[in-house]
């Protein structure tokens, strides 16, 4: 179970993952060996994952980004498992979320300019299995990206 | 930024799953010496390519069971009910990403709860009661993947 001190040492560490252990022990008022025996028990037990660097796709030329929620062919009980690896071949699509509700896959695709989300559209997104219907999401503005959780 | 070469795209793919790698067991892995491959990383960085650091956590285990992605149409637009709607929204604590769309919606929320029973009384108290909110659909997470992306 965690408790007041684990939750203040991830509402702190995911503020900023980059800060150094020592810098992090000082601001929560811990020594830094009590600090890092805390960090390995979370990530033992799994309650941290790792830390990953976000990539702006944006600055490396992918201007648009679409999010297209999929219905699929339920009378096709392998819909899931035939639709999924092959949405995991289409290198632009970078999230593949499953849905309980009116949604049932949700990918999130990413292009160069609005010629390229056509031809990728066309070519690869149409052609995966088991799709009965497609809604489309055209990405304007991120308006809030929170990377901390109400902890 | 200019040209991306195979050895950046290396990088950029071994940064997002673990950032924690230090530019010297990148630079051994890669083939490069430690401050070359420091070099690159900051020059992506610089290009604002490798944008930030995010700690992943188990929401699970933190004790948020639900994640459920709410579609929010506006009932009334209008330049200024869309930044009230932006700030009020922005403000509640249980949501994590708020994304502008154009389509069905006009906003897409991710938003984390303990349970279905708390994230009804977020969605009744907070969300429905967002100025200009209108028509509102939720589903529910099952599963995600992040993919590496077009990184060659």
């Amino acid at each position: 179970m965690l408790d007041d001190l684990d939750r203040r040492i991830l509402r702190n560490l995911q503020e900023d993952p980059t800060q150094s252990l020592p810098d992090l022990a000082d601001r929560l008022g811990l020594t830094a060996s009590r600090l890092s025996r805390r960090l390995e028990k979370l990530r033992e037990g799994g309650v941290v994952k790792g830390t990953r660097a976000v990539i702006d796709w944006q600055a490396l030329g992918y201007a648009v980004e679409v999010s297209l929620r999929v219905t699929l062919d339920k009378t096709n009980p392998r819909a899931f498992d035939e639709f999924i690896p092959a949405a995991r071949e289409i290198p632009e699509v970078l999230e593949i979320q499953t849905f309980l509700g009116q949604v049932d896959v949700r990918l999130s695709v990413i292009a160069r300019d609005m010629a390229h989300y056509q031809a990728l559209y066309r070519d690869r997104i149409l052609q995966l299995p088991n799709i009965t219907d497609i809604e489309a999401l055209m990405h304007v503005a991120r308006i809030t990206t929170r990377t901390a959780l109400p902890l | 930024m200019t040209e991306l070469d195979e050895i950046d795209l290396a990088l950029l793919r071994a940064l997002s799953e673990d950032a924690t790698q230090t530019a010297g067991a990148l630079g051994r892995a890669l083939g490069l010496s430690q401050p070359a491959t420091w070099r690159r990383i900051k020059r992506l960085e610089e290009a604002g390519i490798l944008s930030h650091r995010v700690l992943d956590l188990d929401l699970e285990k933190l004790g948020f069971g639900v994640t459920v992605f709410v579609g929010v149409k506006l009932a009334t637009k209008g330049r200024v009910s869309l930044d009230d709607f932006e700030r009020a929204v922005s403000a509640i604590p249980e949501v994590q990403t708020v994304e502008h769309v154009l389509g069905f919606y006009d906003y897409r929320l991710r938003v984390v709860a303990r349970d279905i029973a708390d994230f009804e009384r977020v969605l009744r108290r907070r969300i429905m009661t967002l100025p200009g909110a209108g028509n509102v659909d939720a589903n529910v997470l099952l599963s995600e993947e992040r993919r590496p992306g077009p990184l060659g």
